[in-house]
């Protein structure tokens, strides 16, 4: 558990405590800033570790450029296998052991939740949780949790309204994964399509994601007689989704979640013509697209990417995640000076207006309020050309 | 007589931790002892009756959420809610057992591995969502003071696993020593001999798969007060998995075993987590690859689990003496 250079590097550091006394947040000394932090590195989710590596890569460089307002920033990222009693016992280790300021980013919905009431309840920062479940924004319940992606309600809404102003006639059949991820989607659907236009969904199939295939679901959707096909499918789903409905011949307008836009993992899967005219939203640059090339962000992403990390990182959302994440975290560590409480580093995190990341689309912003816990609300619609995502339309706020 | 000083000192000194334990290792250690309680329900099934299951986190599962809704949607106090969940699990294991008579083996270990499969699955099917709270899981009130007692949560759950294992192994260690325990040991190595010597196979094949589904149930229920918190993702596959490698790190067919399993699959995953750092930056990504290594020292070092080590240790000793 606590090997001796753990030991030998707290005892050292006990002076140093003293000194910065002034301060008087755990973690927190004249040359350092100590931040937790749970990952699956371990385990079936295993694939999002790549995001604490970025962060790490991150901060490292961060610290060899001199650190934030002269303290170094010591990221602890302990592997909980996206088991919760793992995160619980690897989050207290952080806070009681290790003595971290706050929590940084932690990954996953039932991980996150399992330590939110103890976060809470004790006063320490949960910044910035890698989930879309809309239950982390939530200031009034939860003071100390705040999110960071669009959670998918938001990005279903933005279809329900999309769908609206689109074809105010459409009827809608709507195939969902059965967990806490399709039925945020048709929620949010719900709700951006108003209470008075609920009716426009006229079939809602749901699948399990132990089922070999839907094809069925996608044929009873389709015999519905809607014109409007919503897929809240993750990748593997949402690609069997899209085959199936054309070749069925089904001539509907398809969404598909962010969840589901890679190009490698399911339009290719679907096939490139099959997938043609599929919208979805997003709020983040694709590395690989050529149109961002002489982008500042993503060239001041590349160069970290190739210089920090390997080249097959660069086109990998988890980098690009982690960067854009870290990224942030550095910008509210410089705005809160030296007043390193954790009162004011939950207050500069909810108070951030208009502030752009490397990685974002240009338009999408970093809004947050001490009543706005979810950052990035902001996303915009592409389409799929047969080869790649043309972005269309404004930005649209969810 | 050495070794029952031994245990009896390890107790007084697990009974006195929370006077200075800190609440993180009071937790680990509460942990340690909820799986050693489901490592003891496995290991009087797999080791001493020699039905292979690799399905135990089903078992904890239904014990873990069986507790959660009790609590939660029924008002019960944990003391009533463990016991009455662990009683489903009974049953539940005991009706499992019937399929399994017909079940030897390896067949028997797939059919447990089918269990523990769709388990998470069955937890997020959304016709039970008003009870089970579909994959945002159940968050489960912090248990007040064990008996009125002045101590905090983390001391509360530490005596009461402390306590409620204390009584498991013991009675458990009376079962094996028992008329039943000898004839469960019967039926694993020589099936036939038992039979004509009027053992009940079935009877007691069933019954013992009650009563090791009871163990990890009230395990689960431990679990969810002690962690606050259940959801599907708590009870996945890795969770089996890892009883079966604590019940044969921890030596089959030996109750100390359980607790040598416990400690195993309770910090080595932290170690393996830790000891990555040594090999760079980008090893963070490789605890599951560390883990094997030790889990596959662990065997060649002690095959016949630690208990085994400690008993070719002790066996050493005592010869040692005789000279």
């Amino acid at each position: 558990m606590i090997n001796r250079r753990h030991f030998l590097g707290a005892a050292a550091a006990l002076p140093f405590a003293r000194a910065a006394r002034a301060a008087d947040t755990p973690g927190v000394t004249a040359k350092e800033i100590k931040i937790g932090q749970t990952m699956p590195y371990s385990g079936p989710a295993s694939s999002y570790g790549q995001i604490g590596k970025t962060e790490a890569a991150f901060f490292k460089m961060i610290n060899e450029q001199g650190g934030i307002n002269g303290r170094q920033i010591n990221l602890i990222s302990l592997d909980d296998a996206y088991s919760p009693p793992k995160t619980v016992e690897q989050t207290r280790r952080l806070v009681e052991q290790e003595q971290v300021a706050f929590l940084f980013n932690p990954l996953g919905t039932a991980p996150c939740l399992s330590t939110r009431d103890y976060l809470n309840q004790n006063g320490i920062p949960q910044l910035f949780v890698a989930t879309g479940a809309a239950a982390f924004s939530d200031p009034e319940h939860f003071k100390w949790t705040v999110g960071l992606q669009p959670n998918y309600q938001t990005e279903s809404a933005i279809f329900g309204r999309h769908i609206l102003k689109t074809k105010p006639q459409a009827k809608i059949a709507v195939l969902y994964q059965n967990d806490g991820f399709g039925k945020d989607y048709l929620t949010g659907l719900k709700a951006g399509l108003g209470e008075a236009n609920i009716g426009m969904i006229v079939k809602e199939a749901s699948y399990e994601t132990s089922e070999p295939t839907i094809d069925s679901q996608v044929s009873s959707c389709q015999g519905s007689g809607a014109d409007v096909f919503l897929m809240a499918a993750t990748p593997k789903f949402a690609a069997q989704a899209i085959r199936k409905s054309f070749d069925l011949g089904w001539e509907a307008t398809r969404y598909v979640t962010d969840v589901s836009l890679s190009i490698a993992s399911v339009m290719k899967a679907a096939g490139f013509e099959k997938a043609k005219g599929v919208i979805t939203a997003n709020y983040g640059k694709d590395a690989s697209d050529p149109r961002w090339a002489d982008d500042a962000g993503l060239k001041q992403y590349k160069a970290f990417v190739e210089s920090r990390m390997s080249v097959k990182d660069l086109v990998d959302s988890n980098t690009i995640y982690g960067y854009d994440a870290a990224f942030l975290l550095a910008e509210v560590l410089k705005r809160c000076g030296d007043d390193l409480s954790r009162d004011n580093i939950l207050k500069q995190a909810t108070s951030i207006k208009d502030f752009d990341l490397p990685m974002l689309l240009p338009g999408v912003k970093i809004n947050t309020s001490p009543s706005n816990y979810s950052p990035i609300r902001a996303m915009q619609l592409q389409t799929f050309n047969g080869t790649s995502w043309e972005l269309f339309g404004d930005i649209l706020q969810g | 007589m050495f070794s029952r000083l031994a245990w009896g000192a390890l107790f007084v000194y697990a009974a006195a931790a929370p006077l200075w334990m800190s609440g993180y290792h009071l937790y680990q250690f509460a942990q340690v002892m909820i799986y050693a309680i489901a490592l003891l329900g496995l290991n009087l099934l797999t080791g001493f009756n020699g039905q292979l299951s690799l399905g135990h986190g089903a078992f904890f599962a239904i014990g873990g959420y069986g507790t959660a809704i009790l609590i939660v949607k029924f008002g019960l106090p944990y003391y009533a809610a463990i016991p009455l969940a662990s009683l489903v699990c009974f049953v539940a294991g005991f009706l499992f057992g019937f399929p399994a008579l017909r079940l030897g083996g390896l067949y028997l270990a797939l059919a447990t591995f089918a269990l523990a499969v769709a388990t998470p699955q069955v937890l997020a099917f959304k016709g039970f969502d008003a009870y089970t709270g579909g994959s945002q899981g159940v968050q489960i009130p912090k248990p007040g003071p064990l008996l009125g007692l002045h101590m905090n949560v983390d001391q509360s759950v530490f005596w009461l696993c402390l306590m409620v294992s204390l009584v498991l192994f013991w009675l458990a260690a009376n079962l094996v020593r028992s008329r039943v325990g000898r004839a469960l040991i019967a039926i694993r190595d020589q099936p036939i001999a038992a039979e004509t010597m009027g053992v009940d196979a079935a009877l007691y094949k069933t019954i013992t798969f009650g009563i090791s589904a009871l163990y990890a149930g009230v395990a689960g229920g431990l679990d969810a007060v002690a962690v606050g918190f259940v959801s599907p993702e708590s009870f996945g596959l890795p969770l089996s998995l890892a009883f079966l490698v604590g019940i044969v790190i921890g030596g089959l067919a030996s109750l100390p075993g359980a607790i040598f399993g416990a400690l195993f699959i309770e910090f080595v995953p932290n170690w393996a987590d830790q000891l990555t750092v040594y090999f760079g930056e980008n090893a963070k990504a490789l605890p599951g690859a560390v883990y094997g290594v030790l889990l596959i020292l662990a065997m060649a070092l002690a095959p016949s689990g630690i208990a085994g080590l400690f008993r070719a240790f002790s066996r050493r000793l005592t010869k040692g003496n005789a000279l």
